[in-house]
């Protein structure tokens, strides 16, 4: 199969696989912003893509796609580094050109899951997954409290440094990821290398930042958030509870 | 008069592929800024010789920056730093200065051994393009040259493409070791004319068959291979040869 | 004792005598050129486009070269172009007008024949090459588009930017790895040719040295062919690649091929001036140069001082104190005369004190007319990379405008001075491209070719590729059709046996001198003593010098040369020993030749035989010949001379005039 046993093939892998997770993000990041104006809509969101078969069916499918993504990395990485060779240069000088990102993608991208295992813990562990084994209140607030479990998370400002850490290094990723990704499908060109590169970087550059407001804004004015529903669920003080180690 | 310079000069000493490898080191001393690097070489082989030592190995033969022999890896950068691109034999010593500490190495990689000191065996690259870099055509009497018309801008095109001298510094440069600028260079020129499109799909898969049987590693597009070209070959000439690839895959 | 030199030229008229040719010639048949084995020494032009096309015809090919591989052979350094009689312009080009220029441009010393073939075979050439998918320059209609070039009055030469040698060779090298694919040919790269195995009088194999082991390897076939190139670098300094070598060629002439015209050296009058005496080879800037650059030197001699001495600038002297002194001499032709014109033409100026560096020994190239008539931007599109070439060696940009005069805008000119580029000269061959040896061929620079005294732009590509595509292929067949029942040669043989060990006690030898001076300092040596005395103006006296000085220098080699190192895995210096020792008997060779050639003619200028005027000045009566040079079994004896009657039915001999 040539997405195993070619070169091109296997980048195909991380191209594709890269660019659905990049819509995901997307998709994640639009629903957080939810969380800004309305606590009740994000909650319904959240119910929405609670324990339903769709959503777990989504959720396996985006699993898997992370899963191909980081194993065909350290696959490909791997033999890069058989193909550089034992012997390593005594200088080395980068030229402009070069981006330090593409560079170190596997180190970004080990970041990125060391984040991501810390947001599964912080919120799908007390959401879905409390739902899957029918035990709704596990995290101390309702499974289907997103709201409330955002407001939990930056209530504790050493979470606030570490999801900024990842999703910076997830910027980088992206940056570097996007038009990569475009490149190795082969829908690149001299004209179109640039323009790639320029609609990558604002489109990675919206992402990132519509994770970044709601994060920061959590972390720094918890109560102007949500609405005024979002109002309404602060004045429940479970929420602020118990969090933070 | 330009004037002269002096400098500590590290270069890289290995005695075949199985050797561990170590530098030596030399201070040149008053080399005149209108000297080729090549030509500061023979002098240093001059002196080594007159000591009675072997020359320093290094492959080097038209020094004039078109046959692609010439392969060293100078202060971190193949052919050393030029702004517009250049091979080593292109490269004079008027761009170092006075109290420089020069450091030579071989192309790195593991689809290059090493043969001696800075000579490596880049066989890996006939091996590629035997593979398929080429259209199969009779000698004899094929049409008139001007049967064939091909617009002007395709023709620069893949004249471009096919300035690619072969001398490996694209995968010397790369972290992964990947060949794909070269491979993608010769796709490209064949695969922009029409003379080639009849075995487009078949020279891809094949060149890449071969490239990657031969343990080039997988590119990740950091461009190291694009700035450090002497010529000056587009890295989109790997997004086509990776459009080329994936057609002819999801043709078959 | 006076050989007969047979050509065997066919009958019938010029014209017709190929198509003759082919038509009666012996062929081989499919399942017998599996049987015979065919050594192609050379990967450039010509012994890649044989080996390709021998490979493809069925025969077994075995192809070798020095390089790390075939596509760096020094053909690929050719900048300019490849001509062809496609008269694609319109300009009353043909293959008749081809032809005759060729022969004109080579003074009336070339083999009528072999160059009508030559024209006759070079519209072929041009349509193998584009079918390979050589990317030739394009007008906007899509048609190819040419050049003019030195020497010509119409536009044929094809060309790729300033890389056309490039692009045909990683052509006819794309047809070499197509058959290597294919399994027809094989490849052996890194190993140089050592030594001609002869068995009953035909060339059966050769000793080649693999210079990653440095082991000596035997191998034998029906027919060897030599695609070696030429031997410019007897003068140290030159514009081929440092490898080039001319040991293939003088192995076959000292075991009985004929060198013919060793003379015909060919000087080229757009390189970079030398600049110091650490300098390893001179860059040759495209004679292209020459379709939109005027050569000149000041008018006034104290305007050249000034030059030399560093205190004025070439882009200081405004034009009415400059001297376009070969749109002076030749009207018609201008700057685009043929090279050796060109060369001696600025030798004569500089001779004469007008040179315009510190060394006195360059003169200028200047774009400011054509910059300010076409446009930065299309003198840029044609010369660009030639340019930036020139200024990357030198730190002048010959773009950039450096000063205004009257209204008159100067740009920087670029220094140019002749040097020794390519060898007319070669191993003898006849028109099957034959040499003396039965079953040795010779092919591309390395045979004395079809270029006469000299050669013209564009020409020598043009010629590699004839012989390796068009003519060999079909040539190699009359020989081979009576080897068919011939078996492979076993490499045991004693024939085999000897010439290795004849090798391997030559290069303990060398080894074992253990003197003082190294191959490069020698080799240095016998350069100033050929570009002095068998340079651009030879004189009786010099040559005669040459020849002594030369003995002196082959004493100092076998005295005083120093190989560090063993003779297992890569030793360079040996290998350079052992190519200097043979540059050191062509050196001499040229000597004889040129001291046996009473007359100037093409790329051998004697001072004593010129006109008033300074122009060549030809003896037909009596040098109306090709000099073959036959060795006399020991590097010092002299080599003995045999001639070869030039015979012209098709061209009236006249004297060469590119005045009006």
């Amino acid at each position: 199969m040539w997405l195993c046993d070619s070169s091109i093939g296997r980048k195909v892998v991380m191209s594709v696989t890269g660019i659905a997770l990049v819509l995901f993000l997307t998709f994640h990041a639009s629903m957080n912003i939810v969380a800004l104006f309305s606590a009740e809509g994000y909650n319904m969101i959240c119910e929405f893509l609670g324990s339903n078969w769709y959503a777990v069916a989504a959720t396996l499918a985006l699993a898997a796609l992370v899963v191909i993504h980081i194993v065909y990395a350290f696959w490909l990485t791997m033999q890069n580094r058989r193909a550089r060779g034992s012997n390593r240069y005594d200088v080395t000088a980068r030229p402009e050109k070069v981006e330090w990102a593409s560079q170190n993608m596997l180190v970004l991208g080990i970041i990125v899951v060391l984040g991501l295992l810390l947001h599964l813990f912080n919120f799908w562990y007390n959401m879905m997954f409390a739902e899957l084994v029918g035990n709704p209140t596990m995290g101390g607030l309702e499974a289907t409290d997103g709201f409330g479990y955002i407001v939990q998370t930056f209530s504790c400002p050493v979470y606030t440094v570490l999801y900024v850490i990842w999703l910076l290094a997830l910027w980088f990723h992206l940056t570097h990821g996007f038009w990569s990704a475009i490149q190795t499908l082969g829908w690149n060109g001299k004209v179109w290398f640039n323009r790639w590169r320029v609609i990558g970087n604002i489109y990675v550059t919206i992402v990132i930042l519509m994770f970044l407001v709601v994060a920061l804004a959590f972390s720094f004015c918890p109560g102007c958030m949500g609405g005024e529903s979002g109002q309404l669920m602060m004045s429940q003080p479970a929420c602020i509870e118990g969090v933070c180690f | 008069m330009e004037k002269n310079i002096s400098f500590k000069l590290r270069f890289w000493r290995q005695n075949g592929p199985k050797d561990k490898g170590h530098f030596d080191e030399r201070e040149m001393k008053d080399i005149p800024g209108d000297t080729s690097f090549l030509e500061m070489l023979d002098i240093l082989n001059e002196q080594l010789i007159e000591e009675g030592k072997e020359p320093f190995v290094f492959d080097h033969d038209c020094r004039e920056g078109i046959c692609g022999m010439c392969s060293l890896y100078i202060n971190g950068t193949p052919h050393g730093k030029t702004e517009r691109g250049a091979t080593t034999c292109q490269l004079y010593m008027r761009r170092f200065n006075d109290g420089d500490t020069i450091t030579v190495e071989p192309w790195r990689s593991a689809g290059f051994p090493v043969i001696k000191d800075c000579m490596v065996d880049r066989s890996a690259f006939d091996k590629i393009i035997q593979a398929g870099g080429y259209v199969t055509v009779r000698t004899g009497q094929p049409q008139d040259a001007n049967a064939i018309l091909i617009p002007k801008e395709k023709a620069d095109e893949a004249m471009d493409c096919a300035t690619c001298i072969g001398c490996g510094a694209c995968v010397a440069a790369c972290k992964n070791g990947s060949a794909m600028l070269f491979v993608s260079s010769k796709v490209s020129q064949l695969a922009l004319l029409p003379q080639g499109r009849p075995e487009a799909a078949r020279r891809a898969k094949a060149m890449i068959a071969k490239m990657d049987e031969l343990g080039f590693g997988n590119c990740t597009n950091t461009r190291a291979c694009e700035a450090v070209c002497p010529k000056n070959e587009s890295i989109a000439n790997i997004a086509r040869l990776n459009r080329e690839f994936i057609k002819a895959k999801l043709d078959d | 004792m006076a050989k007969i030199i047979d050509s065997r030229i066919p009958e019938g008229p010029v014209a017709e005598k190929w198509t003759n040719y082919k038509a009666h010639q012996k062929l081989v048949n499919p399942a017998n050129k599996r049987r015979l084995d065919i050594i192609v020494v050379g990967t450039g032009l010509a012994g890649a486009s044989a080996a390709a096309s021998l490979g493809e015809m069925g025969f077994k090919v075995f192809n070798f070269c020095i390089q790390d591989s075939p596509r760096r052979a020094h053909s690929i350094a050719a900048q300019g172009g490849i001509n062809a009689a496609k008269n694609y312009q319109n300009d009353g080009d043909s293959v008749y007008r081809l032809f005759y220029d060729t022969v004109k441009g080579g003074d009336y010393r070339a083999r009528e024949a072999n160059v009508y073939r030559l024209a006759e075979v070079s519209n072929n050439i041009i349509d193998q090459c584009v079918a390979q998918g050589v990317p030739f320059a394009r007008e906007y209609g899509g048609m190819l588009a040419n050049r003019s070039f030195g020497g010509a009055q119409v536009s044929r030469t094809f060309y790729a930017k300033g890389q056309t040698g490039q692009q045909l060779l990683l052509g006819a090298y794309s047809a070499l790895s197509c058959q290597v694919n294919a399994g027809t040919v094989k490849l052996f790269t890194r190993y140089e040719m050592m030594d001609l195995v002869i068995i009953d009088g035909r060339a059966r194999g050769i000793i080649a040295r693999n210079l990653v082991t440095g082991k000596l390897e035997r191998f034998a076939a029906h027919a060897v062919v030599i695609a070696t190139g030429g031997y410019g670098n007897t003068y140290f300094l030159s514009t081929n690649a440092m490898g080039c070598n001319c040991s293939a060629a003088m192995q076959c002439y000292r075991k009985g091929a004929y060198f013919a015209n060793p003379a015909y050296v060919q000087i080229h009058p757009t390189c970079i001036p030398v600049h110091g005496d650490k300098q390893s080879k001179l860059t040759l800037m495209s004679e292209s140069l020459r379709n939109d650059g005027r050569i000149w030197v000041p008018k006034k001699l104290e305007d050249a001082k000034a030059l030399q001495a560093g205190t004025k600038k070439g882009s200081d002297i405004p034009e009415e104190d400059r001297d376009y002194y070969l749109e002076r001499r030749y009207p018609a032709f201008g700057n685009l005369v043929p090279r050796d014109v060109a060369s001696r033409a600025a030798k004569e100026r500089c001779d004469k004190g007008f040179g315009v560096n510190n060394t006195g020994l360059a003169v200028f190239l200047d774009f400011s007319e054509s910059i300010e008539r076409l446009g930065i931007d299309q003198v840029l599109q044609r010369y660009g990379n030639l340019f930036d070439m020139y200024e990357e060696i030198t730190d002048v940009n010959p773009g950039k405008l450096a000063n205004e005069i009257n209204g008159v805008k100067y740009y920087n000119p670029m220094m140019i001075y002749p040097a020794i580029h390519y060898t007319m000269g070669g191993i003898w061959v006849d028109y099957e491209l034959q040499t003396s040896i039965k079953g040795l061929f010779a092919i591309g620079e390395c045979n004395f070719s079809d270029h006469g005294a000299n050669r013209l732009g564009a020409s020598a590509l043009m010629q590699g590729l004839a012989d390796g595509y068009f003519v060999l292929p079909y040539t190699i067949q009359n020989y081979l059709a009576d080897q068919i029942t011939v078996p492979r040669f076993s490499t045991d043989l004693p024939e085999f046996e000897q010439a290795e060990k004849e090798v391997r006690d030559r290069i303990n030898h060398l080894m074992g001198i253990k003197g003082k001076e190294s191959v490069d300092s020698i080799h240095k040596k016998l350069g100033h003593i050929m570009w002095e005395y068998v340079g651009m103006g030879r004189t009786e006296e010099g040559l005669k010098k040459a020849l002594t000085l030369l003995k002196e220098i082959r004493k100092e080699f076998e005295t005083n040369l120093f190989i560090p190192g063993t003779t297992e895995g890569v030793n360079v210096e040996l290998e350079k020993a052992w190519r200097l020792n043979d540059f050191i008997t062509m050196g001499e060779l040229i000597a004889y030749d040129a001291l046996n050639r009473n007359e100037s003619c093409g790329g051998h200028f004697r001072e004593e035989y010129q006109t008033e005027e300074g122009e060549a000045k030809r003896d037909d009566e009596n040098y109306f010949y090709v000099s073959c040079w036959e060795y006399q079994g020991s590097d010092d004896v002299p080599p003995v001379l045999y001639k070869e009657p030039l015979v012209y039915e098709a061209i009236k001999v006249q004297t060469r005039n590119y005045k009006s």
